[in-house]
């Protein structure tokens, strides 16, 4: 038997295949597809204090080996989500992360304080790094004084685990994971969406309606893998990484180059059944290479 | 219920050189399919198609488990549909989406712009069945945008207009006399094509105070409400084509 239980601070999973915020919804909208039960966690879509409709259509523009977005957080606000959504789902047999979003300081403050008093929720995810919105976001995960400003500050409210989710979009990801570790974050998860464009050349017009969008799946994966290298060697506290994984064979290379649990994301849109596989996968590798523990595979690449 | 399952390619059916069906076979039974469901269809072979491509469902047989798809070529994945061979394996998510609302005294008109007629076999079908008479008003650039009009002529008359002249009545569906006639008598009008002509048409509905459904078409990345990146702006903020639609009651959409 091999063990899949994975620690990210004090939150606990029982394997380390998570789904990525914004492209697993609440987790509800796959249980035709699969048992959410048995994911490591949910982070679920992004959350803010108060309703966003989100940036008008078209939101989305497939890529070679991708797909830009620029949905721009849409959701109901923070309190219709503990009072109508988490409800539904605080049961569901896995662990449940709010992804944490703010326009200002005071928002980020505003929703992490809410959620630290939220029974059955035991970590958030700071997303200091969306594209997609016109102020705060991924402003703040770009800049070394904001980042340092919006972690200390949220961490002063929040008392369970802390994650908090990088910007790619940055000359040096190492130093900004070291900032947010500095100013009390218990885990980083990285890599966000790469600021891209996509052209219509025929009506010589952007795709997206916001010009720019947010680039994810297989394209970046070679980019999240080596920033995922570069921070779990400036770090001590645990990395979620994310950027591309289609398939248990990509999983394990994100654990080997330093995560101790994973996310799946733009995969979940073309086969919303493949989390599940992940984690097979991820245990029938260790079962072939005699690996007792997955935690022994972190950040085990042999240089 | 929705399922991930694969099929087998069954056959095509070739309309030109850019329109066609392609007929889906499933080793197990199919579940019930309504009128304005759709599918998300993984198109193989081709590492440049990355997502799946949603597709109204244009006829299911369930004695078969077949389902077929009216397919217009418009770019690599709908070029790539019209390429496998028979035999070959296709995944489908299905059935998605909402239907189309019978419940009407009827006679009613179905207003289909090219492709857009694909949602309107099953719905003939079905109101046939409860012994509603319908018409249908099909319109098109030109001629060789007009497809399946034997088909369609099975279950109600048949209308056409084509921009050109080429075929039926000069000009678009809205110009047609049925539409232009003081005398009106559809109960509802259900309607699937360009947003502009559905748009026109759902002024036209207001004005003659006739219910009105719309099926949208929009750019999906999943098809199952996950992504939320295929929204249209209704009398309640932003919703989701996918699961809020396809299939949409004028009233509903802030057009």
């Amino acid at each position: 038997m091999v063990n899949l239980n994975v620690n990210i601070g004090a939150l606990k999973l029982k394997n380390p295949v998570t789904t990525a915020s914004g492209t697993y919804a609440y987790g509800e909208e796959f249980s035709d597809f699969m048992d959410i039960s048995k994911l490591g966690g949910i982070f679920v879509k992004g959350l803010t204090l108060h309703n966003r409709e989100g940036n008008a259509y078209p939101r989305m523009a497939e890529t070679a080996s991708g797909m830009l977005n620029s949905v721009g957080l849409q959701n109901k606000g923070i309190d219709h989500f503990i009072a109508h959504i988490f409800p539904a789902i605080k049961n569901s047999g896995t662990q449940i992360i709010a992804n944490v979003n703010g326009s200002t300081i005071e928002d980020y403050i505003a929703v992490s304080e809410k959620l630290n008093e939220l029974r059955g929720m035991e970590a958030i995810e700071l997303n200091i790094s969306c594209p997609n919105v016109k102020e705060g976001g991924m402003a703040f995960g770009i800049n070394p004084k904001s980042a340092r400003e919006a972690t200390e500050a949220v961490r002063k409210v929040y008392k369970k685990t802390l994650i908090v989710k990088l910007s790619p979009n940055v000359t040096h990801i190492d130093e900004m994971a070291k900032i947010v570790e500095d100013a009390g974050a218990d885990a980083v998860s990285l890599v966000n969406t790469f600021l891209g464009m996509a052209i219509d050349a025929e009506a010589r017009k952007p795709i997206l309606s916001t010009i720019t969008g947010g680039l994810s799946g297989p394209c970046i994966k070679p980019i999240a893998l080596r920033m995922i290298w570069q921070v779990y060697n400036a770090i001590k506290v645990p990395v979620v990484g994310m950027g591309g994984i289609m398939n248990a064979k990509d999983a394990i290379e994100f654990i080997l180059a330093g995560s101790s649990a994973i996310q799946v994301g733009t995969a979940n849109f073309v086969d919303p059944a493949i989390s599940v596989r992940i984690i097979e996968g991820i245990e029938e590798y260790c079962d072939r290479y005699g690996v007792k523990d997955v935690n022994d595979l972190t950040g085990s690449l042999k240089i | 219920m929705k399922l991930v399952r694969d099929f087998k390619v069954a056959g095509y059916k070739w309309l030109n050189e850019s329109n066609f069906i392609i007929e889906l076979q499933s080793a197990e039974d199919l579940p019930p399919i309504h009128p304005g469901n759709f599918a998300e269809i993984q198109v193989p072979g081709n590492p440049n198609v990355f997502l799946r491509r949603p597709f109204s469902i244009y006829d299911c047989d369930l004695t078969y488990n077949t389902l077929s798809f009216y397919v217009k070529i418009i770019g690599e994945g709908t070029a790539t549909l019209g390429k496998l061979k028979q035999g070959d394996t296709v995944n489908l998510i299905f059935p998605l989406g909402n239907k189309f609302d019978t419940e009407t005294e009827g006679p009613v008109l179905i207003i289909g712009g090219g492709s857009g007629i694909a949602p309107f076999l099953l719905l003939g079908k079905e109101l046939k069945e409860k012994g509603i008479p319908m018409t249908f008003l099909v319109g098109g650039r030109t001629s060789g945008d007009v497809h399946l009009t034997d088909v369609f002529g099975q279950y109600g008359d048949i209308l056409i207009t084509t921009e050109d002249g080429s075929q039926g009545t000069k000009g678009m569906v809205t110009h047609h006399p049925v539409i232009q006639e003081e005398s009106f008598p559809f109960k509802k009008i259900f309607t699937c094509g360009p947003d502009p002509m559905m748009k026109a048409i759902a002024e036209i509905a207001k004005q003659k105070s006739v219910e009105c459904e719309a099926s949208l078409e929009n750019t999906m990345a999943c098809g199952f409400g996950a992504c939320l990146c295929c929204v249209v702006e209704t009398t309640t903020g932003n919703r989701c084509v996918c699961t809020d639609g396809p299939v949409f009651n004028i009233k509903e959409l802030a057009w």
